[in-house]
């Protein structure tokens, strides 16, 4: 295999700009190119690209490979890994990353299958050895309780990143890079997998991965009725609502609320976890909050290890209270 | 025609299992548990099982249930046969020792399913519960370079396809694809079955078929690792929760007034 130099983001879009997500790629990319040499590029896969592409360059991005064609716009995973071929061909990086989407896990998995070459997943403390040629993170394993540090040597070296390990570059408009844009000649006849239709639920307030505030709810709250009381504590915080994998699996909630391993990692500023007792698989969605505060009848819980702050107490009284505190609190402006 | 369905399952130390009862190995490069405590069939792998299952009842087909290690509990790999499965092939060699490595796993599983020769449907659960990787059975599919859809909450087989309800962020894709194909399988697909009696004692009585390295016509020496575990440690808390005292009732109001002054709410 032709050797490599540099490192290449694999970008998102969502409600057409560059995921926040990305932009920590970016962040870790440049970090990585510091120590290795070569530049940073970023393959844009998908369609109406010319906007986010532009903005690529200004958090990071050296030169951005777009493939944007209307076959793209659903980012169909057969035909979106035919594109990133494509890309990772014209860039010949030593390191290739992606964001720890569905998509991006997809892709990353994917590819390295491809290529017969390692994938390290759910990376945080990336580390490129200049004289090995050799790249190492911190992952976690066995439920989030033992941390691994785990390195491949094989190029390209393929990488997923945890949401909230770097901090996004601050956006500088001055800064000049390519757009570099690849003829894409597929047609959606040659893929295997075709969607028939798309079901979305209907979205009632924030999404759970924007909110800044996000408040969930689970086993010990004993039924469906509760997660009212919990819309409506969220309603007045501008904050989602979300729930561990046994509110979902007994039924209360519809899945896509479930935060976790297996549902969505949320990063907000302030999660309140409400009856949730704390099993690996709900903390691995949830601990990179920047606070968590947890309500539970349990003083032995493990959300408590995680919690900054914890009330110990049925909710039944302590969630009333609290909701109506806050409701107080807003009555007097902040200063 | 007779479906044929190969499943992928995995031993794996049970992920309910206290956490004072795991602990690093002496190796520093793997989690050891004490030899009483069983180890279980990964949970999405056996929910991929009942994928495969629900098939069965409603179409004929045949069940495989394929798996890859260097040591087995054979009463705890043998659960998929005693839930309905046909026949269970273990690929069990010294050199599959390290299935922390997800391109070696995908190698071996390749081997065997060509080995076993024709099938319609692969189905894996989306990912393991002891390294959560989400690798193997994506990387197999481009190995085999079959069709490939993650994350099915439902399968069903009609007129030569797979056509699967795919979990997205809010909602869902039903999506068809070519056979043959291959499925991961989430926890949305609903809870295994258990056991009944009839399948137990037929259980019983199958003996799994054995392959090794060699059977499966593999030199050990191209199983490297391309992921090398350097040093495995137990997670350190770095702080510690501050409880808020609930005595007279007034915790929520403390808490709420602590989160606003930190500018939280």
């Amino acid at each position: 295999m032709a050797a490599g130099r540099g490192v290449l983001v694999v970008g998102e879009v969502g409600n057409g700009a560059v995921t926040r997500a990305t932009c920590e790629l970016l962040a870790a990319g440049r970090t990585l190119c510091n120590c290795i040499g070569g530049e940073l590029a970023v393959a844009l896969i998908g369609h109406g690209l010319s906007a986010p592409a532009a903005q690529l360059i200004q958090v990071g991005g050296d030169r951005v490979y777009t493939v944007d064609d209307p076959i793209l716009e659903d980012l169909p995973a057969e035909l979106c890994l035919s594109a990133l071929d494509l890309v990772y061909r014209a860039a010949m990086p030593q390191v290739i990353l992606f964001a720890r989407s569905a998509w991006g896990r997809e892709l990353a998995a994917r590819l390295a299958g491809r290529l017969g070459v390692g994938l390290l997943q759910d990376c945080q403390e990336l580390q490129a050895d200049p004289e090995r040629g050799c790249l190492t993170a911190v992952r976690p394993a066995y439920g989030g309780n033992f941390l691994a540090r785990v390195r491949c040597d094989a190029l390209p070296q393929i990488a997923v990143v945890l949401p909230q390990a770097y901090e996004p570059l601050a956006p500088d408009p001055t800064r000049r890079g390519e757009v570099v844009a690849l003829p894409f000649a597929h047609d959606a006849s040659q893929s295997r997998v075709r969607v028939l239709t798309r079901v979305r639920h209907a979205h009632s307030g924030i999404g759970l991965t924007e909110a800044r505030v996000v408040i969930s709810g689970g086993r010990g709250l004993g039924g469906p009725e509760p997660f009212r009381d919990l819309e409506e504590l969220a309603g007045m915080l501008g904050a989602a609502v979300g729930a561990s994998r046994a509110a979902v699996d007994a039924g209360w909630v519809p899945g896509h609320l479930q935060v976790g391993l297996t549902g969505a990692t949320v990063t907000p500023d302030l999660y309140i976890a409400v009856g949730i007792s704390g099993a690996s698989q709900h903390l691995a969605g949830c601990s990179g909050a920047k606070v968590i505060v947890a309500i539970n009848r349990d003083p032995e819980a493990p959300i408590f290890r995680e919690a900054r702050y914890g009330v110990v107490g049925e909710w039944q009284a302590v969630l009333p209270a609290f909701t109506k505190a806050v409701r107080n609190l807003q009555k007097i402006p902040v200063r | 025609m007779t479906l044929n369905v190969i499943v992928t399952a995995k031993q794996v130390i049970d992920p309910d299992m206290p956490l004072s009862a795991m602990r690093v190995g002496e190796d520093a490069r793997r989690v050891v548990t004490p030899g009483t405590l069983a180890p279980v069939v990964n949970g999405f792998d056996e929910v991929a099982v009942e994928a495969a299952l629900r098939l069965k009842d409603s179409q004929d087909a045949k069940i495989t249930v394929l798996s890859v290690g260097s040591q087995f509990n054979l009463d705890v790999i043998r659960k998929p046969l005693a839930m309905g499965a046909d026949t269970l092939i273990l690929c069990q060699d010294t050199a599959f020792a390290d299935l922390t490595d997800s391109f070696i796993t995908s190698q071996v599983l390749a081997a065997a399913v060509r080995k076993i020769g024709d099938f319609d449907l692969l189905l894996c659960g989306r990912q393991a519960s002891d390294w959560d990787n989400a690798q193997v059975p994506l990387m197999l599919a481009e190995v085999l370079d079959v069709a490939c859809v993650p994350l099915a909450q439902k399968v069903d087989v009609e007129q030569g396809r797979v056509i699967v309800e795919r979990l997205a962020p809010d909602g869902y894709d039903l999506v068809e694809a070519d056979l043959p194909a291959l499925v991961t399988v989430s926890n949305e697909l609903g809870a295994p079955r258990y056991p009944n009696m009839r399948n137990l004692m037929a259980a019983k009585r199958k003996r799994p078929v054995t392959w090794s390295c060699a059977d499966l016509g593999l030199q050990a020496s191209e199983l490297t690792a391309r992921v090398e575990i350097l040093e495995l440690r137990a997670r350190e808390r770095s702080q510690e929760c501050e409880f808020i005292a609930d005595g007279d009732g007034s915790a929520a109001e403390k808490l709420a007034g602590m989160l606003r002054e930190a500018g939280l709410i």
